[in-house]
């Protein structure tokens, strides 16, 4: 059966899968962009925790994801089987490159613009508002782009414990050998994850300012 | 009168090991004193390393003294919140510093807008500057910094230093990285400024003439010390051993 008979036929279930998938990223990755931009930020503000939070946040990337989901099976409140669960370690792995980039935006300014600004009596909230947050934006921007391509891709995973998307189809085709299930469910997730990784180059490079 | 900027016993030493102890690091700054009247420029003048830069950040409080007071148009800096010390005091770098995402307009009326000036005594503020400083605002207002060139980016940020009229203007080596054409144009017209605008000016650089031109009086810096204070006519006639090193070089 070739692919484009199976989306035909399964068009209902298709759109389901991939709605689901969407769900599951864009939370995901909301979620992480609200924790991981201000944790960044209080970085650049507490240099002595930049060691501890980015060495933690590191440790869930280093963790293998299906390992990631069963750890958190059992917890209470956010474990369980399905989207749950699925979307905490989601968040777990966009946590990194979003605070780090949001860490390195801010630092990243130009010293002499940081000086001038506090020499001219800017307040730590304007300097970081006014001017460390639109400067960093590009490079924080960076971090959720890469946090969301990642997560479209382990968002297939979150199949196997039960939260959906088209990791369903991935999985489904493995068990019966299937390379057009395993197809039908890769080729949405790849497209999905290249325009995400477009969509957010181009406001990205909207907003890099070069120094001077 | 109150003059804009006067200085007594100041003194800087790094912070030492130990959490906020101060006494075990190194001394960059001791026994410095001097005071700045209206429509007067102190140049700093020192080697690198000489302190004099760092003399300037203890002045708008960029580094807080360790010892010493500093009275900005009477008023001990010490006492007043840092921020509305900053604002009271014009401050210019060598790097200029300009905003890469702001125009000129919003760069020039910077100080006036985080003071809550209504916008539309902001825009008369800023073509005002910016025609003091030689920039037509129609042409240059709506420029970003990297579309201008090293010498305008500087005017500008003379222009911004000058927003919210402080009374003290502090210049760290403001032309060190223009070329010396345009070094030589700036500095002639920031010459005429000084007279017209009478304020006071503390002017950083190693430049022993750019020093002789543009000061009313000359500080010499060395190893953290004001080794010599005068006209630039008793610089030149000056004993001291660093001032005559400098003069060779001029």
């Amino acid at each position: 059966m070739s692919l484009w008979h199976f989306y035909a036929r399964n068009s209902q279930e298709v759109l389901g899968l991939v709605g689901q998938h969407l769900y599951l990223v864009a939370i995901s990755t909301g979620a992480a962009i609200a924790i991981g931009v201000p944790l960044g930020i209080l970085l650049t503000r507490r240099p002595a925790w930049r060691g501890p939070v980015l060495g933690v946040a590191n440790v869930f990337q280093t963790v293998p994801s299906l390992a990631l989901f069963g750890f958190l099976i059992p917890l209470p409140f956010i474990g369980g089987i399905g989207a749950t669960t699925a979307i905490v370690a989601l968040v777990l792995y966009a946590l990194l490159p979003i605070v780090r980039n949001s860490y390195e935006g801010v630092t990243g300014v130009d010293p002499a613009v940081r000086e001038a600004g506090r020499g001219m009596g800017m307040t730590d909230w304007e300097l970081l508002t006014q001017v460390e947050l639109p400067l960093g934006f590009g490079v924080i921007l960076a971090g959720v782009r890469v946090a969301t391509v990642v997560s479209v891709g382990t968002a297939t995973i979150a199949a196997a414990i039960g939260a959906g998307g088209l990791g369903v189809y991935i999985f489904r085709g493995v068990a019966v050998v299937d390379d057009t299930l395993i197809l039908a469910g890769a080729l949405p997730a790849a497209l999905m994850a290249l325009a995400a990784d477009g969509l957010l180059g181009v406001a990205e490079r909207r907003f890099a300012w070069r120094g001077k | 009168m109150t003059k804009p900027l006067e200085v007594h016993g100041l003194g800087y030493r790094l912070p030492g090991k130990g959490k906020g102890e101060t006494g075990n690091g190194r001394l960059l700054v001791h026994e410095v004193s001097f005071t700045v009247g209206a429509g007067e420029t102190l140049v700093l003048l020192g080697r690198s390393g000489s302190g004099k830069t760092t003399t300037l950040k203890l002045l708008n409080r960029l580094l807080e003294p360790t010892v010493g007071e500093v009275r900005v148009a009477g008023e001990r800096a010490a006492d007043l919140p840092v921020t509305r010390l900053r604002r009271r005091i014009g401050y210019v770098i060598q790097e200029v510093g300009l905003f890469p995402h702001f125009t000129v307009e919003r760069n020039v009326g910077l100080v006036p807008s985080l003071d809550g000036w209504p916008p539309a005594r902001i825009a008369t503020r800023v073509r005002d500057l910016l025609a003091l400083v030689g920039l037509d605002s129609d042409t240059f207002g709506r420029r970003y910094p990297h579309e201008l060139s090293g010498g305008q980016r500087q005017r500008v940020g003379v222009a911004r230093a000058l927003a919210a009229d402080p009374p003290l203007l502090l210049l760290d080596e403001p032309f060190g990285a223009l070329d010396p054409i345009t070094r030589v144009e700036l500095q002639r017209e920031f010459k005429a400024l000084e007279g017209r605008l009478g304020k006071g000016m503390v002017f950083v650089t190693h430049d022993v003439r750019e020093g002789l031109l543009l000061g009313t009086h000359i500080g010499l810096m060395l190893q953290g010390r004001l080794a010599f204070l005068g006209t630039p006519d008793e610089f030149r006639r000056s004993d001291h051993p660093e001032c005559k090193a400098f003069m060779a070089a001029a």
